[in-house]
């Protein structure tokens, strides 16, 4: 589904992804893991198209779509989803219309009708019940004044609404409770099918336990230092990040 | 130098001052005294080498170039159909097409140039106070609330008007004033009003410029607000070539309370100036003023905000803060506050922010799938969402959010 051939990004005069190889087929779950700085957000932000990042060089192909050459708003009407770890807030747009708008988008790029207000809210607040949130939140303004698990939830609740085909989570466990966590990994499990990938990145096995990942990779300098199955990630919890980067130097 | 000499732009005005001389109403003698201070003042920026403070970043030399007329009579105007309005087409009242409202009187028939203006000094005010024909007269009396009621300007092409406007509201009275103005071809609008706010009452005043963009509004407001009165003033400028909404609001009993709040929208090469100076004369006064500005084109926005607090008025809290939105490098934006404070027991703020969308939440709509314009519009109208958080009357609201969704209409397309 999502093929990332010898990528390398800067943001500046400075490289911060080192060529990435990274394949993600159809219906799985990869987790990327690494320590800060190794540039597991840059990766997120390159591939949902944000501009203050340059291309350096390599390929992103989406299901045969060079999704370099495409805009962000193009990205995810073709199905890509990035849940912000920074979740950013938008004063004097309201949560509902905000992701009306959105899904509306998404839905004109495919050609398919426009929901209305009625449709809509009948839509999110079934979602939002699923995901154990206050529709309350809809009314408020995007992320405005909302804790920190609440913007975790409210990025968990607009994938849950534009329903996409590949969903990059950038530490969305972090800041979450026990129960906020395992509301989230529901939330994507509820994706989980044979037209939905994830690349889930993370700092804790925690989350892992919930969606068990079919692949881990571990990001370092930039690169893709070692990759393997899940149980790689209890590895790591148990001898950190140390060890690895030894071995690999 | 000649002693006599008129001022650049002034002799037009004056001329059709000594034509009508005979035929205007109300005193005769503040009208003469007014067109020699207006000889003396001049229109300003219109004369090299003049500078005056009070209006340095607005010129009116455009206007000192062209000649207008007073308004005929009669002529077809499209009004808004509201229950409680009052109508002038170029200046002039206009009963066929206004409504009965209770305690109004037309100031061609009971002039009244009140005691709060400046014509000596303000030359806008003494081209009002000189040429002023008609206009309206409002008496609120003590204890009623007399709702909502609409005063609405249609400028007429090739015409000038100078509309005197007294608005008086008596002990504990409400009003909600909703002023519009608008029009379209080449005209000057130059209205002068009095506002009095006497003990308790409170006046709100939402005013909506949207005149033709090769159109002058320049207005003046005097407020004079009583103990625990309130004047809640919102301006929204989106017309006209060269605007300036100055307001004097003078807080005089203790806890008085004036907002001067307003938002600008401009485009193309439009000028708009909002001017305050508040007045803290009383103890415990409130003032709030947040002025919001959208610059799109090369248009150039100003906001000059003057608090002054008076030995005696303690307890004085006052904010201002002046926020621009440039939508286009080649757009501007002056601010000027001044605090002049000669009380000890004050609490006074002033800000201003100027910036363009901003990047990060640009992306995180995009990020969603919504396109790269339509992302703008929403960040735009969030910023003038929040610009008329201010009002709160659901009429004046509503009316408010049309004429920005119309503003942006325009942009986009």
């Amino acid at each position: 589904m999502l093929d990332i051939v010898g990528l390398t990004a800067s943001i500046g005069d400075k490289a911060i992804l080192n060529g990435i190889d990274l394949s993600v087929p159809a219906g799985e779950i990869h987790a990327i893991m690494g320590p800060n700085g190794s540039g597991k957000s840059t990766l997120g932000y390159v591939l949902a198209g944000r501009e203050d990042y340059t291309v350096t060089g390599g390929s992103v192909r989406f299901e045969n779509q060079d999704m370099l050459a495409m805009t962000p708003e193009a990205r995810a009407a073709a199905g890509l989803f990035l849940a912000f770890q920074a979740p950013i807030e938008l004063p004097g747009v309201n949560n509902a219309n905000f992701m009306r708008t959105a899904l509306n988008a998404i839905r004109r790029a495919h050609g398919e009708s426009e929901l209305d207000a009625v449709q809509f809210l009948k839509l999110a607040r079934a979602e939002m019940k699923r995901l154990s949130m206050d529709a309350e939140m809809l009314r408020r303004n995007v992320n405005v004044g909302f804790s920190g698990g609440e913007k975790k939830r409210n990025e968990v609740l607009q994938m849950a609404i534009l329903r996409p085909r590949f969903a990059v989570l950038d530490e969305t466990d972090s800041g979450l409770d026990i129960d906020a966590l395992k509301i989230v990994a529901d939330g994507v499990n509820s994706l989980r099918g044979p037209g939905f990938s994830a690349l889930v990145i993370t700092h804790h096995q925690r989350l892992l336990d919930h969606l068990v990942p079919n692949r881990v990779h571990v990001l370092a300098g930039g690169r893709i230092l070692r990759s393997g199955g899940p149980e790689l990630a209890k590895e790591l919890e148990k001898n950190g990040y140390g060890a690895m980067l030894a071995e690999a130097a | 130098m000649n002693a006599i000499s008129v001022p650049e732009g002034a002799a037009g005005f004056l001329a059709r001052f000594a034509a009508m001389q005979g035929r205007l109403p109300g005193d005769s003698t503040l009208r003469a005294a007014a067109a020699e201070a207006f000889r003396a003042l001049g229109l300003p920026g219109a004369s090299r080498g003049r500078r005056v403070e009070a209006w340095k970043y607005t010129t009116l030399q455009p206007l000192g170039g062209m000649s207008f007329r007073s308004a005929e009579p009669a002529g077809k105007i499209a009004i808004p159909d509201s229950p409680a309005r009052i109508v002038f087409a170029g200046g002039r009242y206009r009963e066929d097409l206004s409504t009965a409202v209770p305690g109004f009187a037309c100031f061609a028939d009971q002039p009244d140039f009140g005691e709060l203006s400046w014509p000596d000094r303000d030359p806008m005010v003494a081209l009002n106070t000189m040429l002023a024909e008609d206009g309206a007269i409002l008496t609120v009396p003590a204890g009623i609330d007399a709702g909502i009621v609409h005063l609405i300007h249609a400028g007429i092409d090739g015409t000038s008007a100078h509309p005197r406007h007294m608005i008086r509201l008596g002990g504990g009275a409400r009003l909600t004033l909703i002023e519009t103005s608008a029009g379209s071809g080449r005209y000057l609008h130059n209205p002068v009003s009095e506002i009095h706010v006497a003990d308790g009452a409170v006046l709100t005043h939402v005013r909506i410029q949207t005149d033709g963009t090769e159109a002058f509004h320049l207005a003046t407001i005097y407020a004079a607000v009583a103990a625990g009165g309130t004047y809640d003033g919102f301006t929204l400028n989106i017309g006209g070539r060269t605007t300036r909404t100055e307001i004097h609001a003078t807080l005089n009993g203790p806890g008085a309370i004036a907002h001067l709040n307003g938002a600008q929208l401009l485009t193309g090469s439009q000028h708009a100036d909002f001017t305050s100076v508040v007045r803290h004369a009383g103890p415990k006064g409130t003032s709030r003023q947040t002025i919001k500005n959208v610059l799109a084109g090369h248009s150039r926005g100003v906001f000059q905000g003057r608090i002054e607090v008076a030995r005696g008025a303690q307890g004085t809290d006052g904010y201002q803060m002046n926020r621009a939105l440039l939508l286009s490098p080649d757009a501007e934006i002056d601010t000027k506050p001044e605090l002049e404070i000669f009380a000890d027991d004050v609490k006074c703020s002033h800000g201003a922010t100027v910036g363009e969308l901003d990047a990060e939440q640009l992306f995180y709509l995009r990020s969603r799938g919504i396109p790269d314009n339509e992302a703008r519009s929403i960040l735009v109208r969030a910023f003038l969402a929040e610009a008329l958080d201010p009002v709160t009357n659901d009429i004046a609201r509503g009316l408010l959010e049309d004429a920005v969704a119309l503003w942006w209409e325009g942009q986009a397309g």
